[in-house]
């Protein structure tokens, strides 16, 4: 026992000399160590002399985590896609909304080159620390509120999006009802609806779209009740943009078996059976996009708009569900929209068949 | 040599060293997972350190521990008077929500008015939400641990609802309240951080944490008050023998401990957050306080110490992706640490459950050593 007890204690009384040894080095040696290890790996790994510093990216991710199955997980994907040569890529969760500020400072102080806030709940933290550090290059995912020229803001044009999953919905229905599930409503979520029941009406023009304001993004089996609702009042198509509220959605879908749209990424992996197609946002293009920007030293501030044109939205690329013909008219009604001779409505007034504003 | 036997009589007393070695086991079966996952053991734990060891990232870890600590105490002080305040969480949310409220509503108010009001509420609306689960246990017989877990999701949706008021909710796009009051905030002066390198967010959260760690010591071990408690917590029905309200007893121990977990929920606001966003799960600073008052074992004192641990792992662990070492990797030290906390305490029991004959000798040993 007795030796137990002087084993223990001097591994405390060696534990906290290596602790108090790091602690009087840190102020001096902190800076350089830290950047020692990223400055001397490459130099040491490819001898070829020239090898450039490496641009490092970091990306803060919201409470959601790295593996959330949505934004931040393709956002990171894409990332991790981007040439290892070139660059260094890290990312940091947060666990909390008070982990933003923290998270964004980190990579600040380790002196990444740009840094990428993953949702539009990073708004005021990034605002905050784009203001505070003017020589630190931001991107934020979904948010258009910041103006400063050290932040791009990268958005997509969700009512592009959602008017094709509005066409093969409006096409694929046979009781001519069909339902749409929205997260909260705001002017960019509005989008989403306004933009499919335009795609619904056009395909089919005497369809009813029952409408549903879930108020909330995190509320699996509030979103499965109003799916079920939907259902059991002859929908048999029904579309959601509403994040985890969707997944409810989808699920009350596949129970019933009638066709679920999913948003955002490709969520036929949440039912393979019933999951007609998603309305894709390429968060992970945008991301790799800025990165490469950076990296090139033509990044620029303000809005980056994500649309049809330019692949930033589409379809999701499982489309065995969709009818042939179906998929002839999207394809066609997407060229019309990138040659210019046909728009989406993007506000109320021209949609009135839209409610929940 | 007398002193020193003492010293160490008081450090088993406090199982400062199954603590301790805990600890340390911790740590081995981490770096074993880090081996597994072929990464470098000392890459990770050398950021472990790094980041808290210089004076901003101690100053971040400290800004951590606040809300740990207090929770901490909270769960720890229930501990004591046997009852399991799983409810901590919903206290803390309760707290934090109060005291978001107050923040936003009276921001006007001086700040020496508005920081005791907030704190006020915070702490009121906690021992409430302790209160109730309280009155469920002693006048229906309800399990405080199954109304505790309720009682948690009522306050997880009953903060989002709060937050989606118009009068409280952002008016930017966040799907979040409103900042809180410049005058409601417990953060230190721009330029005192700067002056000392501290991080952004450094407050005086602390202060009021360590105070209350010396409240709760003073409540639980030098008032009427705190004998009472823990009587009903060692032996209720003795205690009710002994004429002490066994009732009366869990409504205050509860009250106090929601209490506690509140302030812990307005000082986390105060200082940090200085907003609540709408959850979409929940963020658990409760539970964590159960880990906290385990490692400090229900010690005031060791819970500080305990919560100043917890805070620096999470602070230090949440950059063990710059390593390419998973985040995740504090939680399996943490869990390992509380495992071998549980098993130090059955083999304490294994002790006595020796047999006869042995026991006999070991008692005969035991008063042969007093008698020296």
């Amino acid at each position: 026992m007795k030796k137990i007890l002087a084993l223990v204690l001097a591994l405390c009384m060696v534990f906290a000399l290596c602790a108090c040894g790091a602690k009087t080095e840190a102020p001096a040696a902190e800076a350089p160590a830290a950047e020692a290890p990223a400055a001397e790996a490459p130099a040491a790994e490819a001898p070829a002399a020239e090898a450039p510093a490496k641009v490092r990216i970091g990306m803060v991710t919201d409470v959601g985590g790295v593996n959330d199955k949505s934004f931040n997980q393709t956002s990171w994907e894409g990332l991790q896609a981007l040439d290892p040569e070139v660059f260094e890529v890290n990312y940091l969760e947060s666990k909390t909304d008070a982990d933003y500020q923290t998270n964004i400072n980190t990579f600040i102080d380790e002196e990444y080159d740009l840094i990428i806030c993953v949702g539009y709940m990073l708004a005021d933290a990034t605002r905050e620390a784009a203001e505070a550090n003017p020589e630190q290059l931001f991107a934020i995912i979904d948010d258009a509120s910041i103006d400063l020229p050290n932040v791009a803001c990268l958005m997509f044009a969700q009512e592009q999006a959602s008017y094709l999953v509005g066409l093969v919905a409006g096409a694929v229905t046979e009781s001519k009802t069909v339902g749409y599930v929205q997260g909260m409503v705001s002017d960019s979520m509005n989008l989403f609806g306004i933009g499919y029941i335009s795609g619904v009406l056009e395909s089919c023009p005497e369809a009813t779209v029952l409408q549903y304001n879930a108020n909330n993004f995190g509320d699996i089996a509030g979103g499965s009740t109003a799916a079920k609702d939907m259902i059991t009042k002859g929908a048999d198509v029904i579309y959601h943009a509403a994040g985890g509220t969707g997944i409810g959605v989808i699920n009350a879908c596949d129970e019933e078996g009638i066709w679920a749209i999913g948003v955002d990424t490709d969520q036929s992996t949440l039912a393979p059976e019933h999951v007609l197609t998603s309305a894709m946002k390429r968060v992970d293009v945008a991301s790799q996009d800025i990165a490469k920007a950076v990296a090139e030293g033509n990044f620029t501030a303000g809005i980056h708009m994500y649309d049809l044109s330019n692949g930033g939205v589409d379809l999701a690329p499982t489309r065995d569900h969709i009818p042939a013909d179906v998929l002839e008219t999207v394809e066609a009604a997407k060229a019309a929209i990138i040659a210019g001779e046909k728009s989406v409505p993007t506000s109320v007034e021209d949609c009135p068949a839209f409610t929940l504003s | 040599m007398d002193k020193k036997k003492s010293f160490l009589v008081i450090l088993s007393e406090t199982r400062f060293l199954h603590i301790l070695l805990s600890i340390i086991l911790g740590f081995v079966v981490g770096a074993f997972f880090l081996v597994i996952m072929g990464l470098s053991v000392g890459d990770a734990y050398g950021r472990l350190l790094s980041s808290v060891t210089s004076v901003k990232g101690f100053s971040y870890v400290v800004v951590y521990a606040i809300p740990y600590i207090v929770t901490g105490l909270s769960v720890a002080f229930s501990f004591k008077t046997g009852v399991f305040n799983i409810g901590a969480e919903g206290q803390f949310v309760m707290g934090s929500m109060a005291a978001a409220v107050v923040g936003i509503l009276l921001g006007d108010l001086p700040k020496f008015v508005l920081i005791p009001l907030c704190f006020l509420a915070a702490m009121a609306v906690g021992a409430l939400w302790g209160i109730i689960v309280a009155l469920l246990k002693t006048k229906r017989g309800i399990n405080e641990v199954l109304s505790m877990i309720m009682f948690n999701w009522i306050a997880f949706y009953l903060s989002n609802f709060i937050a989606g008021i118009p009068a409280i909710h952002s008016d930017g796009t966040a799907e979040a309240t409103k900042n809180i009051s410049a005058n409601a905030s417990t953060l230190l002066s721009k330029d005192f951080i700067s002056q000392y390198k501290l991080c952004p967010t450094a407050n005086w959260g602390i202060l009021v944490a360590i105070v209350l760690t010396v409240v709760v010591w003073l409540i639980i071990d030098k008032t009427t008050l705190g004998y009472r408690l823990k009587a009903v917590g060692f032996n209720k029905s003795a205690a009710e023998y002994g004429g002490i309200n066994v009732n009366r007893s869990i409504l205050t121990a509860l009250a106090i401990s929601g209490a506690l977990a509140g302030l812990g929920g307005a000082l986390q606001l105060m200082g940090m957050g200085s907003r609540i966003s709408v959850f979409s799960s929940q963020e658990g600073f409760g539970f964590a306080g159960i880990v906290v008052a385990l490692m400090g074992c229900s010690n005031p004192f060791g819970v500080l110490a305990a919560g100043l641990f917890y805070g620096a792992l999470i602070y230090g662990g949440s950059k063990l992706n710059l390593v390419g070492a998973p985040t995740q990797l504090v939680n399996v030290i943490v869990g390992t640490v509380v495992l071998f906390i549980a098993i130090s305490v059955i083999f304490e029991r294994i002790k006595y459950i020796q047999p006869r004959g042995r026991r006999k000798a070991a008692a005969v040993q035991e008063g042969k050593e007093e008698s020296k």
